[in-house]
């Protein structure tokens, strides 16, 4: 295992890792904010064309989205029992789970994917491709424009969070993450956790009428 | 509480930061965060000559009623060059990346930020942000002014895009840095240092890192979305579509309104550490500077709505946005008399930095007033979208923050470089600063008053007397300026080598030599006391913070 390296601002691993962690916390609340700019929208459109969100809620695959939901509940706790090993020095559990949970991830964009997918066939797209037919009202195009904002960007913040964690596992086979330092390993797991909280509440407001 | 024993002092002179390596590439692949600031400070410098190089262009431009020497479109593209540059590539960055970044560490007793990769990783983000931006202008420009307003900047012919993608980028490295800052302002204090002792500069910083690390994302978002309307036609904003363009007024003011904060509260920092030191006095009140900070940064984010009180709000929103944003007005009252409290029976020294802070209190003061007058609902439709406006923020924006930055240039030139420049000059070209604004912009008060709209490109010929003034004072600005950074530059060669307290100040950062060594103190100091208590001699500070 390889010693962990103290930045030359700081007196110790403790105060360094502690700093860290909060510095990520911060960042992540910068990263609701991003999300509550959304959120906002959706609230004010929700409010102008009620009817045609609620009947935009109901043409949504209500299955989809939930095993998606039981994907990312089920990664975040692959990311915690990662975490778990971490601090035992289980080198070898740490660095499976993240692999589990990145490949968790993938599942995730690819149930996102297919969905994407039923979507163009049917027309419920953005904007100016919008040409659903069971909805064709201003408020359904502004639903399922507010749909793909939402889950796409989600989707981006997801595949980078897969990114991250493939990258952690590596470094955990390798040893990196002790039970004395590992805090890199709590900021990443903390980031997908964000993006699995985000994922709740898209669930709720996107898919449960 | 006694000094604590040092048994060796300060060893031999540790090179400065300047000197403790050399050449190019020690400097693009720098952690100190001193390096940075002062790569900070060069970019944004920059940024502001060429914003104001926009502004000549304009003011030229208006010397007559109609064409002088550009046509309408090109004066639609350069005024929101002009803004865009000021704004966002000069004005929200200055004097936090460059003044915070160099001395929140020093003031702290730090050895370097809490994330000096990070902090590296915000030059180059905004390098590039501010790269692209420019890219756009040049490939395109765009005629939307600074604000995008929807449905307008999703129908323009001229290219948003990439300005907006500009934008966004700097927005990230507004949000690294402010993390930074604060991460480093809770866990990297010296011992003894608690928030009942922070250099009040520190303060600000802290206050203007939560804006920008709670405003800015949302920014990034209205703004990326408009990018998509622009180049995607999705409609969000778009009232063809069944968007709402108000919603994005909203969205976009709740950043850029605590944005004006994130403008005006490191320069009201830099203020604070100015006159203490040229009064030789204890701030009259530090509770009141730290409170009033805190309480700005705060209700800055309830009162966007004074923005939009043209834009189909109700009068009883409309009085509670206008009511909230008098709350600001009181917190700043409370700093202004806490400034001249502290002036009050000093033994007073007018020295460069003072004089800015003398133009920057009347400057701010009368923007502040014409600010509650136009957070009013009744008084604000009269002059909604008028020169008064302009001249409003003008007053807040350069009146108050770059007179700040000059302020805190030569304020702290001597530590950041080791040379002091020919105070003649200094104060000479801060008297000049100020009448060049004061005749740039009061005369815009007088034209917004008697009806004269912002952004346009002709005018009525009885406007023509008070448009030349104020292109005379613009004149006079931009050369009071030259002649500042002129003097720094000379001084920066040939100027006399400082002490490190030139100005016999109990602020922290002049503990340490000018040029500051590469780690700051060569030993961890002990801040266990008011770096306002002018009561301790410059050797009883010394000893008590254990720097020799």
């Amino acid at each position: 295992m390889s010693e962990p390296a103290l930045g030359e601002q700081f007196h110790d691993l403790e105060r360094q890792a502690a700093t860290l962690r909060f510095g990520m916390w911060i960042f992540l609340v910068s990263e609701i904010l991003l999300f509550a700019a959304l959120f906002t929208l959706y609230a004010a459109y929700r409010t102008m064309f009620s009817e045609d969100f609620r009947e935009g809620v109901l043409h949504n695959t209500f299955a989809y989205g939930t095993a998606n939901l039981f994907i990312l509940l089920t990664s975040s706790l692959t990311a915690s029992l990662a975490l778990y090993g971490a601090r035992r020095d289980r080198r070898r559990w740490t660095g499976l789970m993240l692999v589990a949970t990145a490949a968790l991830g993938l599942a995730f964009i690819a149930v996102k994917l297919t969905e994407y997918g039923k979507h163009v066939e049917e027309g419920s797209t953005p904007g100016p491709w919008y040409h659903y037919a069971e909805l064709p009202t201003f408020g359904g195009n502004r639903f399922f424009t507010m749909y793909w904002g939402m889950t796409g960007f989600h989707v981006l913040h997801l595949a980078a969070g897969v990114l991250v964690v493939s990258w952690m596992a590596v470094r955990a086979f390798k040893g990196h993450y002790t039970a004395r330092y590992h805090v890199k390993l709590e900021m990443g797991t903390l980031y997908w956790s964000l993006v699995d909280l985000m994922w709740i509440f898209l669930w709720t407001i996107l898919y449960l009428s | 509480m006694t000094a604590p024993a040092e048994a060796v002092p300060a060893p031999l002179e540790a090179p400065s930061y300047l000197q403790v390596e050399s050449g190019l590439w020690s400097w693009l692949n720098t952690r100190d965060h001193k390096r940075i600031g002062v790569m900070f400070l060069a970019t944004v410098t920059g940024m502001f000559l060429i914003g104001g190089c926009f502004a000549l262009a304009l003011r030229t431009e208006l010397l007559t009623p109609n064409r002088t020497i550009m046509d309408a479109t090109t004066y639609d593209r350069m005024f929101t060059l002009h803004g865009v540059t000021m704004v966002w590539l000069f004005l929200v960055p200055s004097i936090p990346t460059s003044f915070g970044n160099f001395l929140l560490p020093i003031q702290l007793g730090a050895r370097d930020l809490a994330f000096p990769k990070l902090n590296l990783m915000s030059f180059y983000t905004f390098v590039l942000g501010a790269a692209i931006t420019f890219g756009g202008m040049i490939a395109g420009g765009t005629d939307t002014g600074w604000t995008f307003y929807a449905p307008y900047a999703d129908a323009t012919p001229t290219d948003v895009v990439p300005v907006v993608i500009g934008i966004f980028t700097l927005g990230m490295s507004s949000i690294f840095s402010g993390v930074n800052f604060i991460a480093t302002t809770h866990l990297m204090r010296a011992r003894g240092l608690g928030w009942s002792n922070l250099p009040l500069f520190v303060w600000t910083i802290y206050g203007t890192s939560v804006i920008m690390v709670l405003a800015t994302p949302v920014l990034g978002m209205a703004l990326a979305l408009v990018g998509l309307d622009h180049a995607l036609h999705l409609g969000i904003f778009n009232p063809a579509v069944g968007g709402d363009p108000v919603l994005f007024q909203h969205i976009f003011w709740f950043y850029s309104h605590p944005a004006v904060y994130i403008m005006i509260l490191p320069a009201m920092g830099v203020v604070i550490e100015v006159v203490p030191t040229f009064a030789h006095r204890r701030v009259s009140s530090y509770v009141a500077v730290a409170v009033s900070t805190v309480g700005i940064a705060f209700v800055g984010f309830l009162t966007w709505g004074h923005h939009m009180f043209v834009s189909g709000m109700s009068t009883f929103d409309a009085g509670v946005f206008g009511i909230m944003s008098m709350f600001v007005a009181i917190f700043s009252a409370i700093k202004v008399f806490t400034w001249v409290g502290t002036l009050y029976r000093g033994h007073i020294q007018v020295r460069t930095p003072l004089v800015y802070f003398f133009g920057f209190l009347f400057l701010f003061v009368f923007g502040g007033m014409t600010g509650v007058a136009l957070a009013t609902q009744a008084l604000d439709v009269h002059w909604t979208d008028t020169y008064f406006v302009v001249a409003h923020f003008h007053f807040i924006m350069v009146g108050g923050s770059v007179t700040a930055f000059l302020a805190a240039l030569h304020y702290w030139f001597p530590k950041m470089f080791g040379r002091l420049y020919d105070e003649r000059v200094g104060m000479l070209s801060a008297t000049a600063v100020f009448i060049g604004f004061v005749l740039t912009f009061l005369t815009q008060f007088l034209l917004g008053n008697m009806g004269m709209p912002r952004r346009y490109y002709s005018y009525p010929p009885r406007f023509q007397f008070l448009h030349v003034l104020s292109t005379g004072g613009a004149w006079l600005l931009g050369g009071a300026v030259l002649l500042a950074l002129g003097n720094l530059l000379v001084a920066l060669r040939w100027g006399e080598k400082a002490p490190p307290n030139p100005w016999h100040s109990r602020g922290f950062e002049w503990l340490v030599s000018s040029p500051p060594p590469k780690h700051n103190f060569s030993t961890t100091p002990r801040l266990d006391f008011s770096p306002y208590d002018y009561s301790m001699t410059e050797e009883e500070a010394r000893e008590r913070a254990g720097v020799g």
